[in-house]
């Protein structure tokens, strides 16, 4: 059983939904060493109303850091989730696009869990960063997050018409590459999305990002390019991911890559340091790199407002 | 007579010290410093340990290409020891970071 009515070109429909959201630009503000980024068609947060859809991406707790770069990941993460539960409307749910803990431990998974519990949104949809799969090839992290999900943890849901995509491309990494999906899940979503409408919008969340961002630091995924192949006839797609500690941005065609600052620590721009690891910033100045990622989407719009927003 | 043992003595102790050395041959470090492993590349004789040093703010491994050694996770200051009892080139990388790879020969 299929709904679509065009299996490859693009329909009239699904051009003009495709245009719609080619249309919708974003712009950019350097606040405090956090690039917050709107989506001009939803310029402010929008009401809770019908048809709207609110969720918040939290990202990179690194629960067990205590080195200088940030002593205090659990006040950061407490910061995360009072600014979650300051804004004006309740998100429905939270995204965690991985790195929940710094050495996989299941009292560093507790700790984060119980911090995410005095959050308002009580949902959490979570997927792995390197760091949750760390000894075990990531059993401890199925057991806890991915009981009801495929594969090494990866699955996807319907809520609102919006269609999730939960990736995970932080596990049988190879000697000098980048962040992998591997041959299997990649056949799950061709298998997932077989079934919806082009005009369908595509929310996809994974850890390391699925756009080139600085290969030489590791920050992409080698076989991201097949995914996006497979996600290229819908007209509205969001990429969300984590891993580099600080927000960015891309649009390419129908799809928006963006990345959302870490509640843990910062990391350099792309070649700015020796090295990817924590950014040391002085302590005054640390939350106003950190970070919540609110997103909404409108029914009818086919376009997803972003807005970034720093702890501090 | 005296000095004649005094000699055997010496020559055997010189043997004992010989045969010691090539029994176990001395330690080669690594260091892991801003994801990099220095040196990237280590040559080493048949028996030598290699020692590998974290001194980065953040976790790595130490991972052969063919599964002949694998390391726990080291945090920092964390180290691991692998000795190699055969010639061959082996290639590692941090199976956190793939990006960091590095190389022990041991002939």
């Amino acid at each position: 059983m299929s709904n679509h009515e065009h299996d490859d070109g693009i329909d009239r429909r699904g051009f003009l939904t495709c245009m719609a959201w080619a249309g919708t630009g974003a712009f950019f503000i350097m606040d405090g060493g956090v690039l917050k980024s709107y989506s001009l068609s939803t310029p402010k947060l929008p009401d809770a109303s019908a048809g709207t859809l609110h969720f918040v991406q939290i990202s990179d707790s690194h629960m067990g850091f205590n080195k200088a770069a940030n002593p205090d990941v659990v006040g950061t993460l407490q910061a995360a989730v009072e600014r979650i539960n300051a804004l004006p409307s309740v998100p429905e749910f939270m995204l965690h696009t991985g790195d929940i803990s710094h050495l996989s431990k299941p009292e560093e998974f507790d700790a984060v869990d119980q911090i995410l519990q005095s959050a308002r949104p009580k949902g959490v949809f979570f997927v792995p960063g390197e760091h949750d799969v760390l000894e075990d090839e990531g059993k401890l992290y199925l057991e806890r997050y991915g009981k009801s999900a495929k594969g090494a943890g990866w699955y996807s849901f319907d809520t609102k018409g919006v269609h999730f995509i939960g990736l995970v491309n932080v596990l049988n990494l190879k000697a000098g590459g980048l962040g992998t999906l591997g041959a299997e899940q990649l056949a799950w979503l061709q298998d997932d999305i077989s079934h919806l409408k082009h005009s369908t919008p595509i929310v996809v969340f994974a850890h390391i990002p699925l756009w080139s961002v600085y290969p030489e630091w590791g920050w992409g995924t080698d076989d991201a390019a097949q995914a996006l192949g497979l996600l290229k006839k819908f007209g509205s797609v969001t990429v969300l991911n984590g891993h580099i500690h600080q927000t960015m941005q891309k649009v390419e065609g129908n799809v928006t890559f963006h990345t959302a600052a870490s509640t843990a620590f910062p990391q350099p721009q792309p070649g700015a340091a020796d090295s990817p690891g924590p950014m040391k910033v002085p302590a005054d100045r640390l939350r106003s790199v950190l970070g919540i990622t609110d997103v909404t989407y409108r029914r009818g719009t086919h376009a997803l407002g972003i807005i970034d927003s720093p702890l501090a | 007579m005296r000095l004649r043992a005094f000699i055997g003595l010496f020559v055997s102790a010189c043997f004992l010290v010989a045969a010691a050395a090539q029994s176990t041959p001395p330690p080669k470090e690594v260091k892991i410093d801003n994801f990099t492993f220095g040196p990237a590349e280590v040559i080493v004789p048949v028996g030598a340990t290699v020692t590998w040093t974290n001194r980065d703010d953040i976790p790595h491994t130490v991972v052969s290409s063919d599964k002949v050694f694998k390391s726990k996770v080291m945090d920092t200051e964390e180290k691991y020891s692998f000795t190699f009892a055969s010639t061959g080139t082996y290639t590692y990388f941090c199976s956190i970071h793939p990006k960091m790879t590095g190389k022990v020969i041991v002939r």
